[in-house]
């Protein structure tokens, strides 16, 4: 059990740097989920932290130790990987003892621990057998179990979840969340699906191009993201993006896109005042555009008028695939509407949960404004 | 329209079929012969072809021993007791028809000739081409030599103690002859008579094991370091070893030849296993390294994270996995080794290998054929079972470099 550091950790790969002056402070027993696209280092970091990779700069502390120059078998950290890794020469049992044998633990307790955990995952039944006759759920729990009775200080998931079918993962998802909460120990987490990060994540740091985007809890993340990467990155269906300019009419503010314009509600005026007549990127999330029909009451609704393009209906809500103009969004209704394809219709947009990002602060990746 | 679909696919496939049947036959058909032969008397093989065995066995003999014989010793040959032709034990003193002549020659106790009627040609040659089948004929009565009689495992005897006299090693102990016994004891111990296939097997054994496992030992440890070890300039001398690979041994020669007088191991069975194990190693290391180079990463890793030194990572993982890149490794090296002459003959020629011996045994003019053949398949035994006993890794050993898994 320890906390994890990266200070302004580089790594570069050639030319390729595949980690920018990464900054985490990860607490002990906390379970931090990294997140984002192929490429984006979060893999990387991991291997950085387990020793599998040199870092070109900066530093990595366990605890308050510097392991930059720490053998990865003295780091005591135990990581799970994506293909599970397993040794295939050697039964369940002797997969899982291999790291406490190599460390000399008396055999009776060796014995004792791999039992234990094997109880835990379910898999008791599983230890005298290869891991190639093992189906790929089994191989994950016994990947699992092979670094849970290691007892690390940390523990390190490199997407352990993705060969799995769409139903195991669910499952073994929850299960996973269940061993942090049992072990109270420090849980790294990669993965790029963001239903796992929001799922099982304490906190989640979601990652692009080597850079750190924002390191949050998963419900701050969601509410307020700090750029536009983490705004599109994270939800499903994505947040909707309009270019569109501020316009200030008197007392009021108004968001123009050409196609329509939704008044900002008074409460939020100061904030977005000093971008009168700036360009900027207006983002709404589908959830929050509502059938005027079902709209809740008491929002701060904004109307504007949409054709319908493609409807989905996917039982407990429709996905409405709007266009407005040049501009094209995704609307999450209730599913007691009944929109044709091609009629115009009126949606409201919930003005109490929009994003703002200021394309004259960073072209590339504006920064919300709140 | 479907027996003429199933005739179709007949006739597609007979022109494959048929070049394969004919290049089997091509290889099997020389070897069969060779095979048969090995098993043929020494006189057969002189006279008739291996493929005479196939034909039905006639009585051979039986026309001219009528003529000669009958009259006197009756069809049965056992007509006058005290020269029982059908007694095995008086036709093992006539093992040979010119014996039999030189006994006829002479006249019998009364002072008359042997043969009356009618006599044997003057000729020698002549003589003896009636005598031989007839010798066949009454070897046939006394029962000595059965229905297979003219099926031997006596060339194998030859060629094991390395006989090459005239007649054949059993028959000269039996009889004493002179010549053999100076050499042999006619006991076990000629079997390691050091003109004999016997140790020249012995020597092939210690020339091709040490051979074979040193250098996979040695490919082993510097394929791992080339898989999974990061040190500078690693490329550059993994491709400077396989590059070692189109030096052609025999350029070699001379060089090592005049290095091994000087260190003393010319003739040494160290000296040849250094010779094969470098000869050996860029293979060995190139095929290793690309087997262990194609395991997953990430076991690598796991065993690291597990606690494990390189050391370890090698004994607990490198080398069970890559048990079936040894095998065929181990496979190829040691039958290059075993069918070695070139190497044998000039490095270890006071101790003859297999290969090395059987050019020792052939007289120059081509006498000792039919020890030859029985030479040969010793020679081949031990090839024949190692392939026999891993032919599925000789298939995996040719992927083994170049396709994963």
């Amino acid at each position: 059990m320890a906390s994890v550091t990266y200070k302004k950790v580089t790594k570069k790969f050639g030319d390729f740097t595949a980690l920018n002056e990464l900054d985490i402070e990860i607490q002990d027993k906390e379970f931090l989920v990294l997140v984002g696209p192929s490429g984006c280092g979060k893999t990387t970091a991991l291997r950085c932290l387990a020793g599998l990779e040199e870092v070109t700069a900066g530093e990595v502390l366990i605890g308050d130790q510097v392991v930059n120059d720490i053998a990865p078998k003295d780091r005591d950290i135990a990581m799970v990987f994506q293909s599970y890794a397993l040794y295939p020469h050697m039964t369940v049992f002797d997969n899982m003892a291999f790291g406490l044998k190599l460390r000399r633990v008396p055999k009776d307790q060796i014995k004792t621990r791999v039992e234990e955990a094997a109880k835990t995952l379910g898999i008791e039944h599983l230890l005298k057998r290869r891991p190639r006759e093992l189906s790929g759920g089994q191989r994950q729990r016994v990947a699992v179990g092979r670094a849970i009775v290691r007892e690390p200080k940390v523990f390190l998931f490199d997407e352990p979840l993705s060969n799995l079918d769409a139903k195991l993962r669910v499952q073994t998802r929850a299960e996973i969340s269940r061993l942090h909460q049992r072990l109270q120990t420090t849980f790294i987490y990669v993965t790029h699906d963001q239903t796992e990060a929001m799922t099982m994540a304490s906190r989640i740091a979601v990652m692009n191009k080597g850079l750190l985007q924002q390191l949050d809890t998963p419900q701050k993340l969601y509410d307020e993201p700090a750029n536009l990467f983490v705004a599109g990155f994270i939800g499903s269906p994505a947040m909707n993006f309009f270019t569109a300019r501020i316009k200030k009419d008197g007392q009021n503010l108004f968001v123009d896109t050409d196609d329509f314009a939704v008044k900002i509600p008074d409460h939020k005026l100061k904030v977005y005042e000093p971008l009168a007549g700036k360009e900027v990127i207006f983002g709404i999330r589908p959830e929050d555009i509502h059938n005027p029909e079902f709209a809740p009451p008491g929002i701060h609704a904004a109307p504007v008028e949409a054709k319908v393009d493609v409807t989905e209906l996917m039982g407990n809500e429709i996905f409405l695939y709007m266009i407005s103009g040049k501009n094209n969004f995704v609307a999450r209704v209730d599913p007691r509407t009944r929109f044709k394809i091609e009629e115009k219709r009126q949606l409201f947009f919930n003005m109490d949960n929009f994003h703002i990002f200021d394309v004259s602060a960073d072209a590339e990746n504006p920064p919300a404004v709140r | 329209m479907k027996p003429f679909a199933r005739l179709n696919k007949f006739l597609s496939k007979l022109p494959v079929n048929l070049v394969l049947i004919a290049l089997i036959l091509l290889w099997l058909v020389p070897t069969l012969g060779l095979f048969i032969t090995s098993f043929r008397p020494r006189e057969d093989v002189r006279t008739t072809g291996w493929w005479t065995i196939f034909r039905e066995q006639q009585v051979v003999g039986q026309v001219e021993y009528e003529t000669y014989c009958a009259s006197c010793h009756g069809m049965d040959g056992a007509a006058i007791p005290q020269a029982n032709l059908a007694d095995p034990e008086l036709m093992n003193a006539y093992a040979r028809s010119n014996r039999l002549l030189v006994m006829l020659k002479q006249p019998l106790e009364d002072d008359s000739p042997h043969m009356v009627d009618p006599l044997l040609p003057e000729n020698v040659n002549e003589s003896l081409a009636i005598l031989s089948p007839v010798h066949e004929y009454i070897g046939a009565l006394s029962g000595e030599e059965t229905k297979g009689s003219r099926l031997t495992l006596r060339n194998y005897a030859d060629a094991l103690v390395g006989y090459k006299g005239t007649q054949d090693y059993l028959t000269d102990c039996q009889e004493g002859v002179e010549s053999t016994l100076v050499k042999f004891k006619c006991n076990i111990s000629d079997l390691l008579n050091p003109e004999g296939m016997g140790s020249a097997f012995i020597n092939t054994l210690i020339v091709a094991v040490p051979s074979t496992l040193l250098p996979i030992f040695f490919a082993a440890f510097a394929a791992y370091a080339f898989a999974w070890m990061d040190f500078k300039g690693r490329q550059w001398l993994f491709a400077l070893l396989v590059g070692l690979q189109i030096i052609p041994l025999q350029m070699t020669l001379v060089p090592i030849a005049r290095l091994y007088a000087d260190l003393g191991l010319e003739s040494t069975f160290v000296g040849i296993w250094l010779f094969h194990t470098g000869f050996g190693l860029p293979y060995a290391i190139y095929l290793m390294r690309n087997f262990l180079g194609g395991l997953p990463r990430e076991v690598f890793e796991s065993i690291y994270l597990d606690g494990a030194n390189h050391w370890t990572a090698f004994w607990k993982l490198a080398i069970p996995l890559s048990m079936p890149a040894i095998a065929s490794l181990g496979i190829f090296q040691f039958l290059w080794v075993w069918n070695d002459f070139l190497v044998a003959k000039i490095f270890l020629s006071s101790k003859p290998v297999l290969t090395v011996q059987i050019t020792n045994l052939i007289d120059p003019r081509g006498a000792n054929w039919h020890i030859l053949t029985g030479a040969a398949f010793l020679s081949f035994i031990v090839p024949m079972i190692v392939f026999f006993a891993f032919q599925r890794y000789f298939v995996r050993g040719l992927l083994a470099g170049s396709v994963k898994g």
